[in-house]
């Protein structure tokens, strides 16, 4: 029997990634969009036309990450114009940061917006509830992996947690059903102060394919501080990573 | 007069004027009998509106013959009710009650009549998450135990009602809906089909494929369009590839249950392998963007194929090594060896499918018993089966058919040469007007099945999904019974069912 365990251990081998900023995800991987407009408007109107939650503006050209499913569909529809790279980190502190326009080269994380008592507070540790509300179980599972054998993320302190009470913030999923609605507010309101409100994956942070469902109710973000935006559909444990990370950089 | 319109998987959509519209009464006596044999089970039963009232559609099938049966029936308007099928077949369950929460038919004597989800369109607005009437037994020495919605891990909603005896379950009651989020009515809110290909992708994403290749396969039947053997094959890859991941997700989920690191930790790498190289196949974990209808994008390239190959023969090595490791330790074999029974008879009453089914020795797998693509013209395959029923034999199949699904990709992929010409996707191309057309894939939990009816211009205008967790949530609710409830997390994992997918 002991045999065995050492055999799945010796294959096993060493999974852990050492430096999560270092890794450079797979070519195909589809990430933030390079833009760049053009006179002639055809291709990016089609692109406009077929994208299934209206993630594309054409004059100026601009794409919504926060409710980009990263299908890849526009950049066959107008690939001079629209190019995904293999960059993950996509987080933003603002809403508005996610809209990508034509020229940028990098995805806008901007610091200013990130209130101070959360360097104060959980600069060490985080812990956090996730809660799912209409998610479809990927974006789940991929919070999952984050502390996982290979992402590791409880070495830097950050995990989450069966309680509310225990724990420091609230990581949402999904495009808030009607009928999860009630229980997301009152889990929210029962972590306890300071704390932060972390969105995950572009259903949670538009509604995505779902955003004019009747099915679905939207007040829990018009009432509440979102302190990171992450697009994904869905996010990458990468993704999650780096922006949990940055949110909790000092010397910002 | 005929009852039924036979069709099978592999065949094209039916017109609708194909289909008979019988007398209820018909219909129910001849079901009466007919279900009694387990080569059939319902595979969908859902009702939409018409002109002057409503139209009600069943697709049967029967697993002896690969014969799907499609019939339909008009009830009289102002008919008292419906006699419930549910009270002789409890198969007939979940379908029922759908059609009393959205349109308040009463099917008399049906012995559980409650909301199955609490679809925004529902008849009855008062009728509300916080007022399902969960089932109580009066007794001075029981107490009721509720989790949920909310549950202690990263999982998705659900409320769990166990009435217990001390520690033991007598009985299990599961609430659903809170994942609600009106899949089938966005599928029609327009007919752009790029984005009906990414619902049906997240209608349970962790079945995207199994879920984007229902909706592609019932599209191309709709167009009368054979996509190509290069196409099918690179399609099984996928759906075997998130098989394999699943599978082995599960078995690390179990471990965990029971404190088992080892295999926890093991199971947890080799899954990160599988989907990264599904990753690198289309850019996403889950295998989101590799299924479209007519067409991929991502066709296999010659380095993909070579890295899929190494990357599943390390897997399905050191898998096995996990496997025969589990097969022989004590401590894990005497917490889910006959924990958590299902026998086949039940599975069979309530109309089981998939792997859990097979695992009670119940034949059940769309791809020996009603193939389509790849499986239908290739691959001889033969369904994985235990007979015992409980949370081992669960374990088992699950284990067992990673090893097999492994074989196929290698075996297929062995002779394969990247396709010189494979379609890109085609969201445009014209569909048969008045027809129905449903499509039948074995994902890696069961038999999903997606059923669309389209008006004269040929627009998809009713759209109906049927995850396989739909039949089995109540085999879990059956499995725990009797069980002490701290077994319930290990009986659950041995399910491992979706809500998204049973809330649409």
């Amino acid at each position: 029997m002991l045999f065995g365990k050492a055999k799945i251990l010796r294959s096993h081998g060493w999974q852990y990634i050492p430096d999560l900023d270092a890794v450079t995800l797979t070519e195909e991987f589809r990430g933030f969009p390079l833009l760049s407009d053009g006179d002639d408007k055809g291709d990016i109107e089609r692109a406009a036309k077929i994208c299934p939650t209206g993630a594309i503006t054409t004059k100026p050209l601009t794409l919504d990450l926060g409710k980009c499913l990263f299908c890849g569909e526009c950049q066959r529809c107008a690939p001079k114009n629209i190019k995904f790279t293999n960059e993950h980190r996509l987080a933003a502190t603002r809403r508005e940061d996610l809209v990508v326009v034509a020229g940028q080269t990098m995805p806008k994380f901007d610091t200013s917006a990130v209130r101070p008592e959360i360097t104060k507070y959980f600069g060490r540790a985080l812990q956090l509830r996730e809660v799912s509300a209409g998610g479809d179980c990927s974006v789940e599972m991929e919070l999952n992996a984050t502390g996982n054998v290979n992402f590791d993320f409880g070495r830097y302190g950050v995990g989450f947690t069966a309680s509310p009470r225990h724990a420091d913030g609230l990581v949402l999923t999904g495009p808030i059903s009607e009928n999860m609605a009630e229980a997301l507010d009152i889990c929210y309101n029962s972590i306890a102060e300071p704390k932060i409100l972390v969105v995950c994956g572009s259903e949670a942070v538009s509604g995505g394919l779902f955003a004019e469902s009747p099915a679905v109710n939207r007040s829990f973000l018009d009432k509440y501080h979102v302190d990171l935006w992450l697009p994904g559909a869905p996010t990458h444990p990468l993704c999650f990573i780096d922006g949990i990370t940055r949110l909790r950089k000092k010397n910002k | 007069m005929k009852l039924y319109h036979i069709t099978n998987n592999n065949a094209k959509a039916v017109a609708l004027a194909d289909i008979p519209v019988v007398e209820y009464v018909e219909l129910y006596n001849d079901l009466k009998e007919r279900m009694t044999d387990c080569r059939y089970h319902v595979a969908h039963y859902f009702a939409t509106e018409i002109e002057c009232g409503l139209k009600f559609y069943l697709i049967l099938l029967d697993d002896e013959t690969s014969e799907v049966l499609i019939t339909s029936f008009i009830p009289d308007y102002y008919a008292e009710g419906l006699a419930s099928l549910t009270a002789l077949h409890p198969q007939f369950h979940p379908f029922e009650r759908e059609m009393h929460e959205l349109y308040g038919i009463p099917f008399d004597s049906h012995p559980w009549l409650k909301p199955l989800r609490f679809s925004f369109d529902r008849r009855d607005r008062e009728s509300t998450m916080d007022s399902y009437p969960f089932y109580t037994i009066d007794g001075d020495e029981l107490h009721e135990v509720n989790v949920g919605p909310i549950h202690a891990g990263i999982i998705e909603p659900g409320a769990f009602r166990f009435i217990c005896d001390g520690e033991q379950v007598l009985h299990l009651e599961i609430a659903l809906g809170y994942q609600h989020r009106g899949v089938e009515s966005e599928m029609v809110r327009n007919q752009n089909r790029l984005r009906q290909t990414l619902i049906a992708e997240s209608t349970a994403g962790d079945t995207a494929v199994g879920h984007a290749t229902a909706y592609a396969e019932l599209v191309e039947k709709l167009a009368n369009v054979d996509v190509g053997d290069d196409l099918k094959r690179e399609r099984m890859i996928a759906i075997e590839l998130e098989r394999i991941a699943m599978h082995l997700a599960d078995t690390g989920a179990l471990a965990t249950d029971i404190g088992f690191q080892l295999y926890q930790v093991a199971c947890e790498a080799l899954r990160t392998v599988v989907i990264n190289t599904t990753q690198a196949w289309c850019g996403n974990r889950f295998g989101k963007s590799v299924i479209r209808p007519m067409g991929t994008l991502h066709p296999l390239t010659e380095d993909k194929i070579k890295l899929i190959r190494k990357n599943i023969a390390d897997v399905r090595r050191r898998y096995n090594e996990v496997r025969e490791d589990i097969l022989d330790a004590p401590t894990l074999l005497a917490r889910f060896e006959q924990c958590g029974l299902v026998p086949k008879g039940e599975m069979e009453r309530i109309g089981g499918v998939g792997q859990a089914a097979r695992a009670s020795g119940l034949r059940r797998d769309i791809r020996a018993t009603h193939p389509s693509g790849y499986y239908a013209e290739a691959l001889k395959h033969e369904p994985i089966l235990k007979h015992d029923g409980d949370v081992m034999s669960r374990l088992a199949t699950r284990m067992d058919e990673v090893l097999q699904s492994a074989d196929y990709i290698e075996t297929t992929l062995a002779s394969y040469k990247p396709a010189t010409k494979i379609a890109e996707p085609d969201y445009e191309v014209k569909l048969q007007g008045d027809a129905l057309s449903f499509s039948l894939v074995e994902g890696w939990r069961g038999e999903i099945c997606h059923v669309a009816l389209t008006n004269s211009e040929g627009e998809i205008v009713k759209y109906k999904i049927k995850d396989p967790s739909v039949h089995n949530w109540l085999g879990l609710a059956i499995a725990v019974r009797s069980e002490g409830i701290s077994d319930f997390p290990i009986n659950n994992k041995s399910f491992n069912l979706s809500y998204c997918g049973h809330d649409l």
